[in-house]
């Protein structure tokens, strides 16, 4: 397979490589305009509360303030699903909340601003617990919104979009089963996944209706259309997105702070550049989903499973931009690993008091499988059956369905997973370090190892439309158009790859355009596991396009016809003849470009699958769990670039993924809803000088939808980790864990040697 | 009344000299102004990146007289008469040839977004100086304060160790 192509599966140069080895990458952060001013938010001190009175005066004469703006001269612009909340509010509904922007010539001087504004507060009870929220006499958030419920349905998706996995008939399937299990699990440790660079941008107006944004973003063509829609469809904005210092979802979630920006500069008259602190990152911008179910499933005693019902409580924090749509692609893929004829899964989304909780990798599906596999663990235990082969009986097979996001019914076209299963299996050598529910693997002294494993599949590889432009020009290069930004995934070098390999053209003569909106086609942006299926296809087919156009062109100048023509290195000639070539320009002539277009339709047939396993040692004299290794497993049919995919796949540890097991956690005190976790002492992470050993198992079952069999897996790396570690950790110390994360003070209270405190 | 004094300080940054007046008016190095601050805004060497600004993720590591510094911490008016050299230095300033660390990074695509990449790269080069054939051990030990949140740690090291293994 290895040579089957001249650039695809090989090694090569990031684009971006120099850029980003020598500095010279330009971050949102390293960009100035002239006479732009800085940008700072005055924030709630109080979780919920009324504001009686603001007073801004002093603020304002501080030599060097040039704006200032609270809820009464604040646009009237309106954010979240459906749509809830204004950018500035009388009301505050978060320690972090935005009570006044401003802005000045420096930060310095923005900052001491902030403290010469007079707030006065009607102090409101707070809520943060997800059914505590849901009860008649909760403090309400939103007085549209009772019980702090949020209604379902996500407009993006569809007129039909899923909302709760409800079929057959659960009652007739419980009646079927052989066993019963029941119980809650919770993934509330609401992770940040804190992407090194924050959130920032540099808004700038040119006149009333034109609004120029350069942003630290996952997609700015996303970013345009969110703000187009939010400012009433009156403003023209040209969104630019750069290097993306890191973003894991999260950066979909950015648009109070672009309208926050934007709102600034308007009233100012001036650019401004709000880039938020660290500080501010962790303890106001987007954080994992809370999840917790109250589950019950039904299994016979072979595995199959006849009925799953539960209410999945979502914690979405005060504000939701999108978690509607996180819980049906959630529902979606929760449906991939476990076929069952018997649903009732009922989600309710609920707004509480703390920071939101939003877009994260995983979208919705991680948060689910984390809360609900170990639910099915309990029924697997009680037929003593082996997760491995529960899941591989389980999954979804090329012929099965699913309801998708969409509210439709899906048929699988992917390849067969149980394959890149069972060589990950014999890799981590699962048969023989699986010893049986809660069962330690090997004891040595106060040292016990236990080995977990878990599954996560995801059908967003061809998820929405993809437009692809790729322009050839008569020297020889070729030009694509995209707004993709690169944030890490090396996907805008991977796009340039696939059309080298269909134009048969040296990467080195490949160029990119800036991710701009305004020039090139729609960019949805690097959502899910998309990258290589659905925005690769339509720039394989716009590079296609422009061959052939390219060989229609030059047919009658090498009075040959278009369909005997080949091109290779910027040079066209004759199939058989390949001495007799000719540059492109000697066909098309120096004053002609050739454009292809390519476009690629939603396709939800060809879900992907990630199997991870992993090994744990669990102290029990001082509770601190070491993850040992781990063992990644997947098929995506043709490598593109094998340091990315490789890259991708080690990244199953950190930004809220594995991680999140053991480590991450936002720790918010509910005495008086201060986060407690806003540094980076204070919010753990993974160093240097503690890395798993890690095992990428990667097979290549060509996708024959695809033009190279390619598919993407990048997005589901984080998903199937963290359960994977609590079966690990329970297994090691013999008594089951319920939530995340597995801190030594809970491994020891599990164990009963300390007293129960105030751990979740 | 106290005769005001003019201050000013200089700074070496990649082989070039800087005279820099301590003050508040534009272009100034005020007291307050961390190195971080200074080589970003005042110099234009946004090479250097800033993630926490409080000394806790590596990202802005310069070398101070060639020890790794993390710049965000250190006040400009503490480094008057010091050698610094950022990520814009590495590579030869005549030929533009990059450094073996420079190198090897991208032979190895050990960075995925690239923001923690200039810090890891500097601190590197102050290890390799110190200690030309570090163990696998030492690099990560010494690479322990950068964060890194795509995990390219991994590449990184086979990266590192690839340029120890060269030497």
């Amino acid at each position: 397979m290895a040579t089957k192509y001249r650039f695809l599966g090989k090694a090569t140069r990031r684009k971006d490589a120099v850029e980003i080895v020598t500095g010279r990458a330009k971050f949102v952060g390293d960009i100035k305009l002239p006479y732009m001013l800085y940008g700072k938010v005055l924030r709630s001190p109080h979780p919920h509360a009324n504001i009686k009175s603001i007073d801004t005066s002093k603020a304002k004469k501080l030599p060097g303030v040039h704006t200032v703006i609270t809820h009464k001269e604040a646009p009237e612009w309106k954010l979240g699903n459906p749509s809830h909340r204004h950018l500035l509010d009388s009301k505050v509904r978060f320690v972090g909340d935005a009570v006044a922007l401003i802005a000045a010539e420096t930060e310095e001087i923005a900052t001491e601003a902030m403290e010469l504004i007079d707030v006065e507060y009607e102090l409101l009870p707070a809520v943060y617990d997800v059914e505590e929220a849901m009860k008649p006499n909760a403090p309400q958030l939103y007085d549209q919104f009772p019980r702090n419920t949020l209604p379902p349905g996500f407009r993006w998706w569809g007129p039909r979009n899923l909302q709760e996995v409800v079929m057959g008939d659960v009652e007739e399937g419980f009646k079927e089963a052989d066993v019963i299990a029941e119980g809650t699990y919770t993934y509330e440790n609401i992770p940040n996944p804190l992407p090194p660079e924050p959130p920032g941008l540099i808004a700038a107006w040119e006149g009333p209706n034109t609004l120029n944004i350069w942003s630290s973003s996952q997609a700015p063509s996303m970013d345009k259309l969110q703000i187009y829609y939010t400012m009433g469809r009156t403003v023209d904005i040209r969104a630019l997105g750069g290097p993306c210092g890191g973003s894991y979802g999260t950066k979909y979630m950015s648009l109070p702070v672009f309208l926050q920006a934007a709102a600034l500069a308007k009233a100012a008259g001036k650019p401004v550049k709000l880039c938020y602190t660290k500080k501010e990152h962790l303890a106001v911008f987007t954080l994992r989903l809370g999840s917790r179910i109250h589950g019950k499933v039904g299994m016979k005693k072979d595995g199959t499973v006849t009925a799953i019902s539960g209410d999945w409580l979502i914690n979405t924090g005060h504000y939701c931009q999108a978690t509607q749509g996180q819980v049906a692609v959630g529902c979606g893929e929760v449906q991939l690993v476990v076929r069952c004829p018997n649903w009732n899964l009922k989600p309710k989304v609920v707004c509480t008091n703390r920071c939101a909780s939003g877009i994260v990798r995983g979208y919705g599906g991680q948060e689910l499988k984390c809360a609900f596999l170990p639910i099915l663990t309990l029924a697997m235990e009680k037929i003593d059956l082996d997760p491995l082969e529960f899941f591989k009986k389980n999954y979804v097979r090329p012929g099965d369905g699913y309801y998708w996001r969409d509210g439709n019914w899906w048929v699988c076209r992917s390849v067969d997973y149980s394959r890149a299963m069972e060589e990950g299996a014999r890799v981590f050598g699962w048969q023989e370090r699986w010893k049986g529910w809660l069962k330690p693997t090997a004891v040595n002294g106060t040292k016990r190892r236990g080995v977990g494993v878990g599954l996560h599949g995801n059908a967003d590889t061809g998820e929405d439309t993809a437009e692809a432009y790729v322009r050839l020009d008569p020297d020889g290069t070729a030009m694509v158009y995209s707004s993709l930004c690169e944030h890490g995934t090396g996907q805008r070098s991977s796009l340039c790859k696939m059309v080298a390999e269909v134009l048969q053209l040296p990467l080195e003569r490949i160029f990119i355009t800036p991710a701009d909106p305004s020039v090139n086609p729609y960019e949805f942006g690097s959502a899910g596991s998309r990258g290589t299926y659905a925005i690769g296809s339509a720039y394989i087919a716009a590079a296609e396009d422009a061959r052939q156009k390219l060989f229609a062109l030059s047919a009658q100048s090498l009075n040959a016809k278009p369909e005997d023509l080949e091109t290779e290195d910027g040079m066209i000639y004759v199939k058989g003849k390949p001495d007799e070539r000719v540059q492109w320009r000697r066909c098309i002539g120096f004053n002609r470009t050739v454009l292809g277009y390519g476009r690629f339709e939603p396709d939800f047939t060809l879900p992907n699958f990630m199997m991870t396993f992993v090994e744990v040692e669990v102290d029990v004299e001082t509770g601190k769990v070491e993850l040992a290794s781990v063992v990644n497993s997947t098929d995506v049919g043709q490598i593109i670039d094998p340091p990315s995919l490789k890259n991708q796949l080690n990244g199953c540890l950190g930004a809220a993924g594995i991680d999140s097991a053991l480590l991450e956690e936002s720790v918010l005190d509910i005495n008086n809803g201060h986060m407690l976790s806003t540094n980076m002492i204070d919010y753990k992470w993974r160093t240097f000088s503690e890395l798993p050993t890690i095992k990428n198992v990667i097979l290549e079952t060509p996708f024959s939808s695809h033009r190279f069999g390619a598919i993407g897996v990048g997005e589901i790396t984080t998903a199937p980790g963290p359960s994977a570690v609590l079966m690990a950790v329970s297994n090691a110390i013999g008594t089951r864990l319920y939530s995340y994360p597995i801190t030594p003070e809970k491994v020891l209270m599990t164990l009963g040697r300390i007293k129960r405190s105030n751990v979740k | 009344m106290k005769k005001k004094e003019i201050q000013c300080i200089s700074l070496t940054v990649n082989g070039q000299q800087y005279e820099l007046y301590v003050g508040n008016r534009p272009g100034d190095v005020s007291p307050s102004d961390t190195l971080a601050h200074t080589l970003r805004e005042t110099l234009g060497l946004t090479g250097t990146k800033i993630g926490c600004d409080e000394g806790a993720c590596g990202a802005c590591t310069v070398l101070v007289d060639g020890k790794p510094v993390l710049s965000c911490m250190i006040l400009t008016v503490e480094c008057d008469s010091r050698n610094i050299t950022t990520i814009e230095g590495l590579a030869d300033a005549k030929t533009g040839e990059l450094d073996p660390i420079q190198q090897s990074f991208i032979d190895h695509t050990a960075f995925q977004c690239g923001f923690c990449t200039p810090g890891i790269i500097m601190t590197t080069k102050a290890l390799l100086h110190e200690n030309p054939s570090p163990t696998e051990q030492e690099v990560k030990e010494a690479l322990a304060g950068h964060f890194c949140r795509c995990i390219s740690h991994y590449h990184v090291l086979e990266a590192v160790m690839a340029v120890v293994e060269e030497k």
